[in-house]
């Protein structure tokens, strides 16, 4: 057993463990924060995918104590109380989503995208960064144009900010 | 996953004396450990977490030599301005390894300690000439891969760093399998002080190879044009449901071809 200590979604949590507690089991298990998935258990889909001191990461594919000491956001930790993250508003308007498993892990990966490509992206660098994530439903098409979208948004958010401070 | 204890590692003496203590394993990035885990391909009695090791860490270049840290990311080598600049063979090479998640945990000296047949490190250390750096020794890549994951490490060895000298000209090209993205046939080539090397991975069926039919096309001149017509022999290459060996045999040049293209661009 052993002591694990995070701030996950800004709240400072701990548990004791059993080394081989998966970190998405803490957090869905201890913690029941349940819209982090697992889909696959092979560290392929994605469906877990949560941020780690700001980095994406399969959440399945770690140990909770591994992750002890660090900043976990998971699905529940993007909207501000009733307002959506621009990213989970993309999806919703451009149904990226059908059954909605792979989507927590979609929203994850592509909020880590838009931060490492404040540039923007182009529809070919979306696919390419979807690797990791496994959608068994929509064909990608509306995941990709909800992306591409936030990605906008939020670019023009970052410029609107920075007119106002200059 | 079987029962196991987790210890983190403050420095490197710290590390091995805890993998003694029982039927331990390091754990780097944990791309490849922990589904093994997972799975009971892999069951360590304990496990010991390098990535908190400081001196571990980070990329240098300095003159001709480049340095990087056992326990850095795929993602720190992709992105990092100076090794993009001394050796960008290298840092595509990163930014193409498994997924996004996968490239912020996965490690370079967790790469190579593991030795995947299919791997992309691999070909890049065997041709760069690069030098294994562990707390006991320094070996050349040459002799360090030993086979399908086998390498020539002890069980209480651990990779600090690898050092490699900047390349004239280097290049990397991979046939990712469809589904899995590993590489079916990858072939890094380089061309340094010591001539032109030419090391292929996820064709060999007993790990990573130099490709003497390859190195010496190139060694005449150093130009795709030079690999027109070379062929590379099918005995000893991998047959499996993704392709015969002698499918590989045809990818090894192929592949060549583009690495040698992108090493010219």
């Amino acid at each position: 057993m052993s002591e694990v200590t995070l701030v996950v979604n800004g709240r400072k949590v701990s548990g004791a463990v059993e080394d081989r507690t998966l970190l998405v089991q803490f957090l869905r298990e201890n913690l029941g924060l349940t819209g982090t998935h697992v889909g696959c258990d092979t560290s392929q889909c994605g469906a877990c995918v949560v941020h780690i001191d700001g980095k994406a990461v399969k959440s399945c594919t770690m140990l909770a104590v591994q992750a002890s000491g660090s900043t976990v956001t998971t699905i529940e930790g993007l909207a501000n109380g009733a307002d959506l993250h621009p990213v989970q508003a993309a999806f919703k308007e451009h149904h990226g989503l059908q059954c909605g498993f792979c989507t927590p892990g979609m929203i994850m990966t592509a909020t880590d995208m838009i931060r490492r490509h404040p540039d923007g992206l182009d529809e070919a660098t979306v696919r390419a960064e979807l690797e990791g994530n496994i959608c068994r439903c929509t064909g990608y098409h509306n995941i990709v144009k909800a992306i591409l979208a936030a990605s906008k948004t939020m670019a023009k958010a970052s410029k609107g900010k920075a007119k106002k401070a200059a | 996953m079987y029962s196991v204890n987790y210890h983190r590692a403050a420095s490197v003496a710290d590390a091995v004396k805890k993998v003694k203590a029982g039927d331990g394993k390091f754990l780097a990035g944990g791309m490849t450990l922990i589904p093994a885990m997972k799975t009971r391909l892999a069951a360590p009695s304990d496990v010991i977490d390098l990535t908190h090791i400081a001196e571990l860490k980070g990329i240098k270049v300095s003159g001709k030599t480049v340095t990087i840290g056992a326990t850095t990311t795929h993602f720190e080598v992709a992105n990092d301005e100076k090794l993009r600049k001394a050796c960008p063979a290298l840092a595509e090479l990163a930014s193409h390894i498994g997924d996004p998640a996968v490239r912020h945990r996965g490690t370079i000296g967790g790469s190579i300690a593991n030795n995947d047949p299919a791997a992309d490190y691999p070909s890049a250390m065997l041709a760069l000439g690069a030098t294994i750096v562990t707390n006991k020794r320094e070996l050349p890549a040459d002799k360090f891969f030993k086979g399908l994951f086998e390498t020539a490490l002890k069980d209480d060895e651990v990779i600090t760093a690898v050092t490699f000298a900047v390349p004239a000209k280097a290049g990397y090209a991979k046939f990712p399998n469809p589904a899995s993205r590993y590489a079916m046939t990858g072939v890094f080539v380089a061309k340094g002080k010591d001539g032109v090397r030419a090391a292929v991975t996820g064709a060999g069926d007993d790990g990573v190879f130099r490709s003497k039919e390859i190195e010496a096309a190139l060694a005449k001149k150093f130009e795709a044009s030079a690999l027109e017509g070379v062929s590379v022999p099918s005995k000893n290459l991998m047959s499996d449901i993704h392709a015969s060996a002698e499918y590989r045999a045809n990818l090894v040049v192929v592949m060549a071809k583009r690495a040698v293209a992108a090493a010219s661009a």
